[in-house]
C-alpha cells in the first residue's frame, strides 16, 4: 500500500516576471514502511514538493494540476492535500500529527525563547489530545528514543544550549512525537558533522523500524541516498528525471543526468590523476599579469613555507550565568599543533566543527594571535615570524597569503558590484593604474570562466557556484601564493562543487600556488590534497600523504571519522553498529596510547615514513616534540 | 537573579553621580549665574540699592566658590553655608525666578509628568501593537496601506497644530475646558474623585497629541521586526506541527519581535518629556516640560539641574526595568550567549 501517492503534480510560482513553473507534472509514490529518497540539486524542486505535501508551500505558490493523495491506513480514505485549504483545519490536524517533517538547519529550526520540551510538546498538545503534564510525559519518552544523553534535564534546557546534533534530535522527536504515518526529511543531515550525520542516518532508521513509518528523504548526497533509501527519484529543474528501486539506479543508471550527477561525487580509492566530471566544466585561463607569475622573491617549491610549531590557541568564554557570578572557562582551541605546509602542495585540514582547523587557518592568516608557538611564513629569504610583521612587511604577506570563504552567499558584499569587489585588494594594495586593474578584473574573470560582461552585475544575480568563482578570482586578484580556502565547497551541490574542486586544482598547477584547504568532507580532500592532517578537539591527531592516511588511518578518531561518511555505493553500507561503540570525538575516551587527557601535550610519533599520529603512550610522557617531527 | 539584580541597580549609582556632574557641566556651560547676571543688570541701570542683597544671596547659595565645589555643594558632599545641604540631603535646591524652593516649583508637576507619560506609553503601545502586527501579517493589503498612510502622517504633522485642533472639538463636543490638565475650579484643590475625573478627561487629548508620533514610529518598526521574524525557520517549524496561525503567531515571532520594543522603555522617557514641551506649552499642561523650558532660558540652574537630573533617573529606572524584562523574557540573555 502506497501511503503517499504524487500524481501529476505542477507547481507554479507567480513572480513578478509571471508563472515560473517549479514542479512539472511530478508523479511517485511512497510506500508503506519503505524510504523514498528524492535527489537532485538546488532548485530542483524538491523542497517545493515537500511544501506542498506539509500544504507549507508560500502563498505566490499555486499547485496548478495534479493530485498528493494521502492515504494512512488500509482502512483509512485517502485525502487529496493538493486541494485542501493550507490554513484549514483540515490541513492542522494533518500537518504535524500524520505527516511530519524535519528540516536541515538545526541551527535555526527551533526557537531560541522557548524550552525544547515545550516546543516538543506542543505537539503533542495540539494533535494527541493530552495536557500539558501529559505532554511533558510524552516528550520525555520522545527525547529517551531519539537517544538525548539525559531527557529530564533536556526538557527545560534551551535550543542555543544544545550541539547541532543534539537540536536535530530535538527535531526528529518533535516530529515523532504524534507518531506520524508519513516522515519527510528534508537535507537532515546536511548541516551536521559526518559522525553527526552517520548518527542521525541510524537514528532515522532506528525509529522508522519502531514507529512503522514511511519517509521521504530529500537529500543532494549520493552516500546518503545508497545508506538509506529503498527507491529512489532523481529530479532536475522540476522534472522527474530517472525513478526506480536503489539497487537499479546504483547498477544502471540510464538517465545522462543522473549518470552525470554520479561521477561529479568525489570517492575514496580514486586513481591518481581522476578527474572528477562536472555537469558544467569550465576551463581557466591564466593569461597576462597571472601568467606571469610572480616575479617578487620566494622559497624553492617543495620547501616549507608556512610552518605552525606548538601553536596554542586559548578562547576564554565571556563572564556568563545570569543566576551564578561564576567566572568564565577556557576552551582550548588549538593545542600544541604542529604543521608544515610546502611550497606548492595542498594539504588538507580535516576536522568536525570545534575542532580548531578554522582557528588554524585565521592564525596562519594573523587573523587572530596565538597565545604559544610560532608561525613562521618563508617569503623567500628564510622563514619569518608571522606575528612579527609590520607596515610594509605585512602588507606584502597579506598580497601573498589570501583566503577562500565557505559561504558565497554572506562573503560578498551584496551592494558592491562584481567589479567593485574584484577592484578593492588592487585598490587596497595600490596595484597599477587605473587601465591595469581595469585589465586584470576581466582577466581575473576569464580565469575563473565568467564572462567580463558580468562585471557591473551584483552579487544576487549569481548562483552558488558563480559567486565562489567570484570569491576565488577575488582571493586571486593580488597574485598570491598561498591561499587558505575553508570548505570552499561545503555550501554547493555535488556538481559545482566537482566544477569548483576542478577549478582549485588546474589554477594550482597553473599558477604553482599552495593551498590550505579546510574541510570537514573527507571525500573532498581525499580528492584535492596530497597530504592530510585530521584535527580533534584542537589537537592534530594524524598527519600523513591523503593516500597512507586513507588507507591506513591508525588513530581511532581518523578511523571513526572514515568509517562515518557515507559511501555512494550500496556495497559498502555505512556500519552503524560500529558506529555506537565510538565516541570517538572524545580524547579521553581513546584506548592507549591514543589517550589524551589535560595537560598532556599531544605528541606526534611517525609511525612510517611521513605518516605521524598522535600517541602521547608511545612518545613517553616527556611530552617533547622535534620540531622536524611534523615535517 | 538576585545578584544580578543588586549589581544592576549598584551600578546605576555611579552612573547618576556621572550623570549629576554631566548636567552640572552643562548647566554652568553660559557665563555667570542667575544672580550675577542680574547684579551685571542692576549695575547698568544705575540701581545699586538690592546688589547687597544679591551679593548675599550669592554666597548663600555658595555660587561664588570653585566649581567643583559649587558641585559637590549641590548635590551634598561638601559642607556649604549651612552644612551638608544638598540632593543627598533632601534639598533640591533654591529657584531663583520663582523665589521658593524647587521642591515647591515642581512638586505639584512631578506627579502630573509621570501620569502623563505614563500614560502616553501605554497609549502607544496599546495601539501600535495591533495595528503593527495587522500590518506585518497582511503586508501590502489594502489595511496595511491605510495604516501606513495614516502613520505618515501622524509623523508629519507638528504636535501642536494636532493638539490645537483636537482641543477645539474637544471643547466643542465634549465641553472640555481648553488646556490645562483638569477643569480650572480644581486647581489648587485637594485630590477628589472629581479631581481625578476631570484630570482623566483631559489626560485624553495630551496623550493622543504627544504619543501619535510615537505610536506611528512604533508601528512601522513592529511591522518591520514581524516581518522579519515571520519568515524565519522556526516559524515554518511551528506552522508544520499544525498550529493555528493566530496561535502561532503570538507564540513565536511576536515574542521574538518583542525585544527591541521592550529595549525602548527607558528610551522612550527622556524623548517623551523633551519632545512635549512644545506641546505642552500649547496646551498649558503643569508638566516639568514647560519649566524646564523656562529655567533653562532664565539661567535658573539649580532648578534646570534638579528637573535634568530627574529625567535622568526615570530613564535610568526605564532601563532597569527594560532589562530586567528582557532577562525574564529572553533565555539567550538570562544565560548571557547567542542563539
Amino acid at each position: 500500500m502506497d501511503v503517499l501517492t504524487i500524481d501529476g503534480l505542477t507547481v507554479d510560482f507567480l513572480t513578478g516576471e509571471g508563472r515560473m513553473r517549479a514542479v512539472d507534472d511530478v508523479s511517485f509514490s511512497v510506500p508503506r514502511n519503505r524510504t523514498v529518497a528524492l535527489v537532485g540539486e538546488s532548485g530542483s524542486g524538491k523542497t517545493v514538493i515537500s511544501q506542498t505535501i506539509m500544504g507549507l508551500l508560500p502563498e505566490k505558490a499555486q499547485v496548478t494540476g495534479g493530485r498528493v493523495l494521502f492515504q494512512e491506513s488500509e482502512t483509512a480514505a485517502p485525502v487529496d492535500i493538493a486541494a485542501l485549504d493550507r490554513k484549514g483545519a483540515k490541513m492542522r490536524a494533518i500537518r504535524g500529527n500524520r505527516i511530519a517533517i524535519i528540516f536541515q538547519e538545526p541551527m535555526t529550526s527551533l526557537s531560541p525563547l522557548h524550552t525544547i520540551g515545550d516546543q516538543i510538546g506542543e505537539a503533542a498538545e495540539l494533535h494527541r489530545d493530552v495536557g500539558p503534564q501529559e505532554a511533558r510525559e510524552l516528550t520525555r519518552e520522545m527525547l529517551r528514543l531519539v537517544r538525548f544523553p539525559d531527557p529530564a534535564r533536556a526538557l527545560d534546557s534551551y535550543a542555543f544550549e544544545l550541539s547541532g546534533g543534539l537540536r536535530q534530535r530535538a527535531m526528529i522527536a518533535m516530529a515523532m512525537i504524534c507518531h506520524p504515518a508519513l516522515l519527510i526529511a528534508d537535507e537532515p543531515t546536511t548541516a551536521l558533522d559526518v559522525t553527526i550525520q552517520a548518527e542521525i542516518l541510524k537514528l532515522i532508521k532506528d525509529v522508522q523500524a519502531e514507529l512503522h513509518m514511511s519517509t521521504l528523504l530529500i537529500t543532494h548526497d549520493f552516500g546518503v541516498v545508497a545508506n538509506m533509501a529503498d527507491d529512489v527519484v532523481v529530479i532536475y529543474h522540476g522534472r522527474i528525471m530517472e525513478r526506480g528501486s536503489a539497487q537499479a539506479l546504483f547498477a544502471e543508471p540510464r538517465h545522462d543526468y543522473l549518470k552525470a550527477l554520479l561521477n561529479a561525487v568525489p570517492r575514496f580509492g580514486m586513481a591518481e590523476g581522476e578527474r572528477l566530471v562536472p555537469i558544467r566544466p569550465i576551463e581557466p585561463h591564466a593569461e597576462g599579469f597571472l601568467k606571469k607569475g610572480r616575479s617578487e622573491r620566494a622559497c624553492a617549491a617543495g620547501a616549507p613555507l608556512v610552518s605552525l610549531t606548538n601553536v596554542t590557541k586559548r578562547f576564554t568564554t565571556r563572564k556568563g550565568g545570569f543566576f551564578l557570578g561564576k567566572g568564565g572557562h577556557s576552551v582550548l582551541a588549538l593545542d600544541t599543533v604542529n604543521l608544515t605546509v610546502r611550497r606548492g602542495e595542498c594539504v588538507g585540514l580535516v576536522g568536525e566543527s570545534g575542532s580548531g582547523k578554522t582557528t588554524a587557518a585565521k592564525a596562519v592568516l594573523r587573523a587572530i594571535e596565538v597565545d604559544e608557538g610560532s608561525i613562521r611564513y618563508d617569503c623567500g629569504d628564510g622563514p619569518v615570524e608571522v606575528g612579527s610583521l609590520k607596515g610594509a612587511e605585512l602588507l606584502d604577506y597579506r598580497r601573498r597569503v589570501q583566503l577562500i570563504f565557505q559561504d558565497p552567499f554572506s562573503s560578498l558584499n551584496p551592494r558592491m558590484t562584481v567589479n567593485e569587489l574584484l577592484m578593492e585588494p588592487l585598490i587596497i594594495h595600490n596595484v597599477g593604474t587605473a587601465e591595469e586593474r581595469a585589465e586584470r578584473v576581466r582577466e581575473l574573470m576569464r580565469l575563473v570562466g565568467l564572462d567580463p560582461r558580468f562585471l557591473r552585475r551584483y552579487p544576487h544575480s549569481f548562483s552558488g557556484g558563480q559567486r565562489q568563482r567570484i570569491g576565488i578570482a577575488r582571493a586571486l586578484a593580488l597574485n598570491p601564493e598561498f591561499i587558505l580556502c575553508d570548505e570552499p565547497t561545503s555550501a554547493l551541490d555535488v556538481s559545482v562543487q566537482a566544477q569548483i574542486l576542478n577549478l582549485l586544482r588546474d589554477l594550482k598547477t597553473e599558477l604553482g600556488l599552495t593551498y590550505l584547504f579546510v574541510s570537514h568532507n573527507l571525500a573532498v580532500v581525499d580528492y584535492i590534497a596530497e597530504r592530510l592532517a585530521v584535527m580533534c578537539r584542537g589537537r592534530v591527531v594524524e598527519i600523513g600523504s591523503t593516500r597512507d592516511v586513507v588507507e591506513n588511518p591508525l588513530h581511532p578518531y581518523t578511523r571513526a571519522l572514515l568509517a562515518s561518511v557515507p559511501e555512494p555505493d550500496l556495497n559498502a553500507p555505512l556500519d552503524f553498529a560500529a558506529l555506537e561503540a565510538g565516541r570517538a570525538s572524545e580524547p579521553d575516551l581513546w584506548p592507549e596510547p591514543y589517550r589524551l587527557v589535560d595537560g598532556v601535550r599531544p605528541a606526534l610519533v611517525e609511525v612510517e615514513s611521513g605518516h605521524f599520529v598522535c600517541a602521547p603512550g608511545l612518545a613517553g610522557n616527556s611530552g617533547s616534540l622535534p620540531m622536524e617531527a611534523a615535517q | 537573579m538576585l545578584y544580578y539584580i543588586l549589581r544592576r541597580v549598584l551600578t546605576m549609582i555611579p552612573t547618576l553621580f556621572v550623570i549629576s556632574l554631566l548636567t552640572f557641566v552643562i548647566i554652568e556651560l553660559p557665563a555667570g549665574d542667575y544672580i550675577s547676571n542680574q547684579i551685571a543688570a542692576l549695575r547698568a541701570t544705575g540701581e545699586s540699592a538690592s546688589i547687597a542683597k544679591l551679593e548675599f544671596l550669592r554666597a548663600e547659595f555658595a555660587l561664588d566658590r570653585p566649581f567643583l565645589e559649587r558641585y559637590l555643594i549641590w548635590i551634598g558632599l561638601w559642607p556649604g553655608v549651612h552644612g551638608f545641604d544638598g540632593l543627598l540631603q533632601g534639598n533640591w535646591g533654591w529657584s531663583f525666578e520663582y523665589e521658593k524652593p524647587v521642591a515647591e516649583v515642581v512638586g505639584p508637576t512631578l506627579p502630573l509628568t509621570i501620569v502623563l507619560n505614563a500614560a502616553t506609553i501605554l497609549f502607544v503601545y496599546v495601539v501600535s501593537f495591533p495595528i503593527g502586527i495587522y500590518s506585518a501579517t497582511r503586508q501590502y493589503s489594502w489595511g496595511d496601506y491605510g495604516f501606513t498612510f495614516i502613520g505618515y502622517i501622524g509623523l508629519a504633522t507638528p504636535n501642536f497644530l494636532l493638539g490645537l485642533i483636537m482641543l477645539y472639538f474637544a471643547n466643542l463636543w465634549f465641553g472640555l475646558s481648553v488646556g490645562g490638565l483638569m477643569a480650572p475650579e480644581y486647581i489648587g484643590q485637594p485630590w477628589s474623585v472629581g479631581k481625578a475625573l476631570s484630570v482623566l478627561a483631559h489626560l485624553i487629548v495630551p496623550t493622543i497629541v504627544i504619543g501619535t508620533a510615537g505610536t506611528a514610529a512604533m508601528i512601522r518598526r513592529l511591522r518591520a521586526n514581524l516581518l522579519d521574524e515571520l519568515h524565519r525557520q522556526y516559524v515554518t517549524t511551528a506552522r508544520a506541527k499544525g498550529m493555528s496561525e493566530p496561535r502561532l503567531l503570538v507564540k513565536y515571532p511576536l515574542r521574538m519581535a518583542l525585544n527591541p520594543f521592550i529595549a525602548d522603555i527607558g528610551n522612550l522617557i527622556p524623548s517623551l518629556v523633551s519632545g512635549s514641551v512644545i506641546v505642552s506649552v500649547v496646551l498649558n499642561l503643569p508638566t516639568v516640560g514647560p519649566v524646564l523650558l523656562n529655567a533653562l532660558q532664565s539661567q535658573d540652574q539649580f532648578l534646570a539641574g534638579f528637573i535634568l537630573l530627574f529625567v535622568a533617573v526615570l530613564t535610568l529606572i526605564g532601563m532597569l526595568v527594560s532589562d530586567l524584562l528582557l532577562a525574564v523574557l529572553d533565555p539567550r540573555i538570562r544565560f548571557g550567549r547567542k542563539g
